[in-house]
């Protein structure tokens, strides 16, 4: 154990370091570096940088978790995150560069020549980036709390430390660098386990490979049909069938996730960083091989973190575990809560089935999946230790660049924007990093002590990205007759009808008990969860632009001059000012 | 340079036929054709369950690439680059 702490130590702040490091070596001088790093970074080093923006806490620590235990209902995860990458690259990114603007918000605004379209989009990007830092601030202190066995606020607080040197001192570019780091970091921490296990269970070294071999106890059984029996056997349904609520629900999730993922902020942000038009189409393609090969993993790294589990538990049919032979994992995580065992039937033996009333494994957590793993694996002390700095890394890099998508939504949208034009450069990097530091304080606090709603808050940051966001910047490219007016509407309409859906089955503003209907399947419209609802919301939005276009009538022409201007590569500059 | 709506027209019938396999691929192999695709085995994957969780993926990697050339061809021929 005090082998594992030191390694720990070493993965952990050794990593720090090299961010501090990097952070120094790339300060930002002006506006354009702190915005957008210049607008010089090339696509391969943009593709990682915007891999590590992307992969957050959730999907490092909880994604194969939940895939583990929904099976091939955890598809949409996956399909979804990656899919987004396809619509940005053909319909955002390559004619947002073009046009060569600092945020999302001032793109609107630029578009649909309208202020109020401007505070929207602010809005909706600063509700969307806030609820996902909550997210990475807890994955810190759990990390933190786990693996160093410090204090959850303590570890929270170095966490933000560390964040605010090399996000506020760097802005854009500090958090570029830091990035392609924290990629590389998390990445192997990813990688490394699964290729154990992999081995350890098929003999196939390649994680993907493996997930579709057969066993290597020589019993020649395909790992996945095996997984299929055992927990069917125990009453669980069929792992490689196993949907999410129907087709049509899946259907509407994945596709919320894809077009939520093509119009969040912090993502497109990145890749108004490239130096043209093209770099921007190959940035996409980049950062989806780096998220790929974490996403290819993942299902692997879940099936096989199953498998292990339920092996752990009862290693023959019939022949459980005894609790007080339990390995050493499984007390370590009984003390965080994430894990439960409760002796229902008194035989001193773990009972883990399907069936609410004997079952006796009362609480296994997603998220104990891929922290516990080489555990449960029986890897060595130092393949641990890389999985804590890959865990930081993941929650660090995803919570810089959504703090600077709200500082730089916040000095140069609404300061610079519309409250003090006449703000001099100088004072807008200022005030850009004082509102960073005000951020990531605020987040910190809110990491602390999670409003009851954090939990349902991923589905309002995607709800609200596909559903207003994304259906408005594709109309502005796609539609150069679409007005101000028309856009504004459908935008807000999109959003009201989501977090209408959302709040009415999960409570307003999530406040338990003030949902008008319950959060259950037969409420459900059509049968689509809340979570998967922004597709709608997004189809609600594009009807509603369209029908107003007809009464508004079409843009103004410099507009649709501009738009034209906007579809051609021609000679980019790099993002300016004006 | 001139003829900017063939190049435009030209992109648009890129983007739809790029879509229509991102389309296929995921949501119709992996989504709305899995049962049957799952009678069919890739090793030890039955192939829905693969497009869905890896197969879905490296088509949406083969799309982006393909997509990035083939415009980069079209803008030499429009000399749409500045």
């Amino acid at each position: 154990m005090e082998e594992l702490k030191l390694y720990t130590y070493i993965a952990v702040f050794g990593t720090f370091a090299l961010y501090f490091g990097i952070a120094w070596w790339a300060r930002a001088g002006s506006t354009s570096d702190f915005y957008v790093a210049g607008g010089g970074i090339s696509p391969m080093q943009n593709g990682m940088a915007i891999g590590a923006d992307w992969m957050s806490a959730a999907s490092f620590i909880s994604m194969a978790g939940m895939i583990a235990f929904m099976g091939y209902g955890g598809s949409v995860f996956l399909m979804g995150w990656t899919g987004g990458y396809v619509l940005l690259a053909m319909l955002l990114a390559p004619y947002m560069r073009k046009h060569g603007k600092f945020t999302v918000p001032e793109f609107i605004f630029d578009r649909y020549y309208s202020k109020t379209a401007r505070i929207v989009a602010v809005v909706c990007l600063i509700i969307a980036s806030l609820t996902y830092i909550i997210g990475q601030m807890k994955g810190v202190g759990v990390a933190f709390s786990r693996f160093l066995e410090v204090d959850y606020g303590l570890g929270l607080g170095i966490g933000m430390a560390v964040v605010w040197v090399y996000a506020v001192l760097g802005g854009m570019k500090g958090i570029t660098y830091t990035q392609i780091a924290q990629y590389v970091v998390m990445i192997f921490a990813y990688t490394i386990p699964a290729v154990f296990i992999s081995l350890q269970l098929t003999g196939n070294p390649i994680p993907q490979l493996g997930l579709g071999s057969t066993l290597a106890d020589g019993s020649g059984v395909y790992l996945l049909d095996k997984l299929d029996m055992v927990v069917t056997d125990l009453g669980f349904k069929e792992y490689t069938t196993s949907s999410l609520g129907g087709t049509l629900n899946m259907f509407a999730y994945t596709m919320s996730l894809m077009i939520g993922t093509a119009g969040l902020p912090h993502v497109i942000m990145r890749f108004f960083t490239v130096p043209s038009v093209k770099a921007a189409r190959s940035s996409a393609g980049y950062a989806l091989i780096f998220i790929g090969l974490l996403y290819t993993v993942a299902p692997a790294v879940g099936a096989m973190a199953r498998l292990n589990l339920m092996n752990t538990i009862e290693p023959t049919a019939g022949e459980n575990l005894v609790y007080d032979e339990r390995p050493q994992w499984f007390k370590d995580w009984e003390q965080t809560g994430l894990l439960k065992f409760e002796d229902k039937n008194g035989d001193g033996k773990i009972q883990y089935s399907a069936d609410k009333v004997t079952n006796e494994m009362v609480t296994v957590d997603n998220d104990i999946m891929v922290l516990a793993n080489p555990a449960i694996a029986n890897l060595p002390n130092w393949v641990i230790a890389l999985v804590a700095a890959g865990g930081l890394a993941a929650a660090l890099s995803t919570a810089a660049g959504l703090l600077l998508a709200i500082s730089s939504s916040i000095s140069h949208d609404l300061m610079k924007g519309v409250l003090t034009p006449d703000l001099s450069e100088k004072n807008e990097l200022l005030a850009g990093r004082i509102v960073m530091t005000i951020a990531i304080l605020v987040s910190g606090y809110l990491g602390l002590h999670p409003p009851g709603f954090a939990a349902g808050t991923v589905a309002l940051a995607f709800g609200l990205a596909a559903s207003s966001i994304f259906p408005a910047l594709m109309m502005g490219i796609f539609s150069k007759k679409m007005s101000g007016t028309a856009a504004v509407s459908g935008m807000i309409a999109g959003i009201g009808v989501t977090m209408l859906y959302v709040f009415q089955h999960k409570g307003i503003m999530f406040i338990p008990g003030t949902s008008f209907l319950g959060d259950m399947g037969p409420n459900w419209f059509f049968g689509i969860s809340p979570n998967a609802f922004g597709a709608v919301g997004a189809l609600v939005n594009f009807a509603v632009a369209f029908v107003l276009l007809k009464v508004t009538g079409p843009a103004p022409d410099h507009i649709q001059d501009m738009v034209e201007n906007m579809r051609i590569p021609g000679d980019v500059s790099a993002a300016h000012v004006h | 340079m001139e003829n900017k709506e063939t190049y435009w027209s030209e992109n648009l019938r890129l983007i739809f036929i790029c879509l229509a396999i991102w389309f296929a691929v995921s949501f119709g192999l992996g989504l709305l054709l899995v049962e049957p695709l799952n009678e069919i085995r890739l090793g030890g994957y039955k192939l829905g369950f693969w497009f869905a969780q890896q197969g879905s993926i490296y088509s949406f990697l083969a799309l982006i690439f393909w997509y990035g050339v083939k415009m980069n061809k079209l803008d030499k021929k429009y000399q749409a680059e500045g």
